[in-house]
């Protein structure tokens, strides 16, 4: 972090090293362990959770009914038609799985930078992750109109003997995604099995003894098995943080490797690896202002966190914008009339109101404020922000499927898109179906990660033998 | 097979990680070899004071993802050229740029795979029961803020009575026998 803002006096600096105080004054590794472990193992579920729960789970019903109908009655009840053949499906998809990378970026690229703030926020930035890729992965599944052969995708020994067509970006997208989910999958479980242990023993009830004790493994905290657990979290890393740059690229791959103006370009895979970052740590800073709020967790989750998490995106979104204004040069610099038509119908035809309204909320509205540390450690200003960036990248992706696509090359094939009660309603169901299972999550699961809480505490730190001996 | 009855060894307990270490790191010195320390998150300097210093997770990991690389590409190679060879706008059956990219992502999910099962395996978990549970005061605090030391009775060294007057000596604060 930047020197020039480290004032004498400052709270968030601990006065005994010099550094950065994480975690608030005077936690210790008890009141940290209770703390974090209260909030799953207490038999009273809170009355905001129930209520919480109950209108997600209304969420997650409309998109159990949603979906069925789609099953009945074919993907023609959504929108999708000539030429527009790609619609809400493939938006929602494309802002889900964007909305996972900043739980892969905080839990992996910054624990290979030794960024240890992101220790109290990594744990639900990966469940984010994880929640995502189930509301992202089940797009493709739905809309490839027979759901019930998804398994063609992969490679089978079928009777048929047919095999998938590996020069395909859609296929690069099966492995891709898949591969996303598992790892994460996996290096959210593997970081839980320590503190699944803290839970079996700090447990009252003989079930959640059982429960937390088998999903812990048994974990008993030897230093030989701690130390190859560290290595194994660090290569789990290490490997996440090529993995998930790869995920957004080939989806972008989906799009560039056509040849349709809009998507034929170069810029695509940095762009939307950028945006994606962008999006999620939105959608970070929306889960986690009310759920720090709630729980009474300020003392981990500090003004700090969502300051440099408003730095982040104050990056990343620079980024994106350069992004945009690559588009608009190309349009002009190719001297293609297809792609300066493309740009010109993106942003003053029948649906320019769109690439507006993703301007405003991509660019105007946090790039011009997010440069004040007084706004960007405003909770309720960092909340708005939050939502209003999830808009702007949600538009960013209608933009990019559905402007590109409503009026290709020959006018005499143009249409329009105009989304049905049952796009609106898959797109809701899942918003039910994350935040539902976000519920749970916090509800049964260590939210934040107390074994990495405890290691960045001031009394982790081991003194000298002179020192050692003095206390 | 070590016998499964008896003593499994005697366990120090300490308030702070500096004492641990400092604790382990003289009962090395002083020749003990079959012991461990048990803490709430990792303490490396703890490790290193028992002699634990390099593991084989890594090699697991290379392996793993190398065998994932090779398996989808020639899987991929297979499929494109021997089992369904279909002309896709006149590429060569042998497209290998494009082949690139789910192989990729196999190295990454077979590495990823093994790194994390690998270090389970290494660990000897999933391992439901353990003598130190037996402990009374250890799972009151060695996954909260409480770090022991365990002098294991397969050490040659060990004793039931020199070894806990030794471990005294250590200025924990409880030395409790841990059985079977």
């Amino acid at each position: 972090m930047a020197t020039g803002e480290i004032r004498k006096g400052d709270p968030g600096i601990d006065p005994a090293t010099g550094e950065f105080r994480v975690v608030g004054q005077g936690e210790t590794f008890k009141s940290v362990t209770e703390k974090i472990s209260r909030i799953v193992l207490t038999p009273h579920t809170p009355l905001g959770w129930l209520a919480l729960f109950g209108i997600a789970g209304a969420g997650a019903t409309v998109l159990l009914v949603a979906v069925t109908w789609l099953f009945l009655k074919g993907v023609g009840i959504w929108a999708i038609t000539q030429p527009v053949a790609w619609g809400f499906a493939i938006i929602n998809f494309v802002w889900w799985i964007g909305i996972g990378h900043a739980g892969t970026l905080i839990s992996a690229i910054l624990l290979l930078f030794k960024q240890t703030w992101r220790n109290s926020i990594s744990r639900f930035a990966e469940a984010m992750t994880i929640f995502a890729v189930v509301c992202a992965g089940m797009f493709p599944l739905i809309h490839v109109g027979r759901p019930w052969l998804g398994y063609w995708l992969f490679p089978l020994p079928l009777t048929m003997n047919v095999w998938p067509q590996y020069r395909s970006p859609l296929l690069w997208d099966v492995f891709a995604v898949s591969t996303y989910a598992t790892i994460s999958v996996v290096f959210w479980y593997i970081g839980m099995i320590p503190d699944f242990g803290t839970f079996r023993d700090r447990a009252d009830s003989k079930f959640a003894q059982y429960f937390y004790g088998i999903f812990s493994w048994g974990w008993r905290g030897s230093v030989r098995h701690w130390m190859r657990y560290e290595t194994a979290s660090l290569l789990l890393a290490g490997l996440a943080t090529p993995l998930v740059l790869s995920v957004h690229t080939v989806i972008s791959f989906d799009f560039a490797v056509a040849v349709l103006p809009g998507w034929h370009t170069t810029i695509f895979p940095p762009y939307f690896v950028a945006g994606a970052i962008y999006s999620g740590f939105a959608m970070v800073l929306t889960l986690a202002i009310p759920l720090r709020k709630f729980y009474h967790l300020e003392s981990m989750v500090t003004e700090r966190h969502i300051d440099n998490m408003g730095k982040v995106m104050l990056a990343t979104g620079f980024i994106v914008a350069y992004g945009y204004g690559m588009e608009a040069f190309m349009a002009w610099y190719s001297a293609s009339h297809w792609e300066a038509f493309m740009f010109w119908n993106r942003a003053f035809g029948p649906m320019g109101w769109s690439y507006w309204v993703l301007i405003a909320s991509n660019l105007v509205i946090p790039l011009t404020t997010l440069w004040s540390r007084k706004l960007r450690t405003s909770l309720s200003y960092m909340f708005f922000i939050s939502i209003v960036v999830n808009t702007g990248m949600w538009f960013e992706r209608f933009v990019i499927v559905v402007t590109s696509l409503y009026r290709d090359f020959l006018p005499s094939s143009w249409g329009t898109y105009r989304a049905t009660k049952w796009d609106y309603m898959t797109f809701i169901g899942t918003l039910g179906l994350f935040t539902t299972l976000f519920l749970l999550f916090v509800r049964f699961l260590p939210m934040i990660p107390m074994n990495e809480i405890r290691m960045i505490l001031p009394s982790a730190k081991i003194k000298p033998k002179a020192a050692a001996g003095a206390d | 097979m070590p016998s499964r009855e008896g003593t499994y060894g005697l366990l120090a307990e300490f308030d702070n990680p500096s004492d641990l270490v400092r604790a382990a790191t003289q009962a090395r010195q002083d020749g003990w070899r079959r012991l461990d320390c048990y803490t709430p998150y990792p303490v490396e300097e703890a490790a290193e004071a028992i002699g634990f210093h390099r593991n084989r997770v890594p090699l697991i990991t290379l392996i793993g993802g190398l065998m994932g690389l090779a398996a989808m590409f020639s899987m991929e190679t297979w499929i494109s050229v021997i089992a369904y060879p279909v002309n896709i706008g006149g590429r060569p059956l042998y497209s290998w740029p494009a082949f690139v990219v789910p192989a990729y992502e196999w190295t990454i999910l077979w590495a990823g795979l093994s790194a994390a099962f690998g270090m389970l395996a290494l660990n000897g978990l999933p391992q439901l029961y353990h003598p130190l549970f037996n402990a009374p005061n250890f799972r009151d605090g060695a996954t909260t803020d409480k770090f022991f030391l365990c002098l294991e009775a397969l050490d040659p060294k060990f004793d039931l009575v020199e070894s806990r007057r030794y471990l005294e000596t250590l200025s924990p604060t409880s030395v409790v026998e841990v059985d079977y």
